[in-house]
């Protein structure tokens, strides 16, 4: 999406990424990012909570105001209600290395039988 | 809600670590090359907000309605759909969000057209784009560069939008 948003602005249209991957976003490189600090999947705003939803929006418009440069991060207020996913999501520990081989040889085939389809 | 962060620690996941170590675990053996530059591109907004037409680029896709397809069979492809009436279900378990921690039930948490069409009733931008545009995660950058950055480019200007939301799941 990042590089998406980089081709978009070069041919003269403000862009704004709204995202949680901060890394990946910011290792792109893009002229405006709006940073909610969730678990991958809602970064528009926790589901059913119009209220959060109003605000980042808002703020993303903001951004496409505001920002007199690229490379303009702003990291809305927002907070998950736990830090379980910080640790959980895609983890990797001794215990489950047999289940994540198997999980790869099963992703692979899965590439395989949809690159001949 | 938790306490605040300790400030002692870096607060956002690296999803670049998190990503290489797993698939490493998986047994695949190049670790992805994310894109990197060290500038980007940037272009003011040429007219007022209230006045501006505004795009929206979700990650999600358009699948028929029963249907449950396996991750890897959703085309890959640019595509794009009316946001009045706004989609009421989308596609979403091909991306790898986080299926643990929380859902996609709730398309405004991902795909706010509800929440811009608001902004636009409230005056704040001029209009909502009358079509929301589908961009597909590419392991192929070259392919994102070359075909599908410019169609979504071409998409945009055939609608008028003056400025883009880019929402990655």
């Amino acid at each position: 999406m990042s590089l998406v948003a980089r081709h978009l602005e070069e041919a003269g249209i403000p862009t704004v990424v709204v995202g949680s991957a901060r890394d990946i976003v910011e290792q792109c490189g893009v002229p405006r990012f709006l940073f909610t600090d969730f678990p991958l999947g809602n970064p528009c705003g926790a589901p059913y909570d119009v209220a959060m939803q109003s605000a980042i929006v808002g703020m993303a418009l903001d951004l496409l105001e505001s920002a007199k440069a690229p490379r303009t991060t702003v990291q809305t207020p927002f907070r998950w209600h736990n830090d379980d996913w910080r640790r959980d999501f895609m983890r990797v520990d001794g215990e489950d290395i047999d289940e994540l081989r198997r999980l790869g040889e099963e992703r692979r085939a899965q590439q395989a039988l949809s690159r001949r389809e | 809600m938790s306490d605040p962060i300790h400030p002692d620690h870096r607060i956002f996941v690296s999803y670049i670590d998190k990503s290489r170590e797993y698939y490493t675990a998986q047994g695949y053996t190049n670790p992805y090359r994310w894109a990197y530059h060290q500038d980007a591109p940037f272009v003011p907004l040429r007219r007022a907000l209230g006045e501006a037409r505004i795009g929206i680029v979700t990650t999600a896709s358009i699948v028929d309605d029963d249907d449950e397809p396996a991750p890897f069979s959703v085309p890959r492809v640019v595509f794009s759909a009316p946001t009045d009436p706004p989609p009421e279900r989308l596609y979403t378990m091909h991306r790898s969000w986080d299926k643990v921690a929380t859902h996609t039930d709730d398309l405004e948490s991902y795909l706010p057209i509800h929440r811009l069409q608001e902004a636009a009733a409230a005056g704040r931008i001029g209009s909502l784009s009358p079509r929301y545009y589908g961009a597909p995660t590419e392991y192929s950058q070259r392919k994102t560069t070359e075909a599908d950055a410019p169609e979504l480019l071409r998409l945009c200007r055939e609608d008028g939008v003056d400025a883009a939301l880019l929402v990655a799941l």
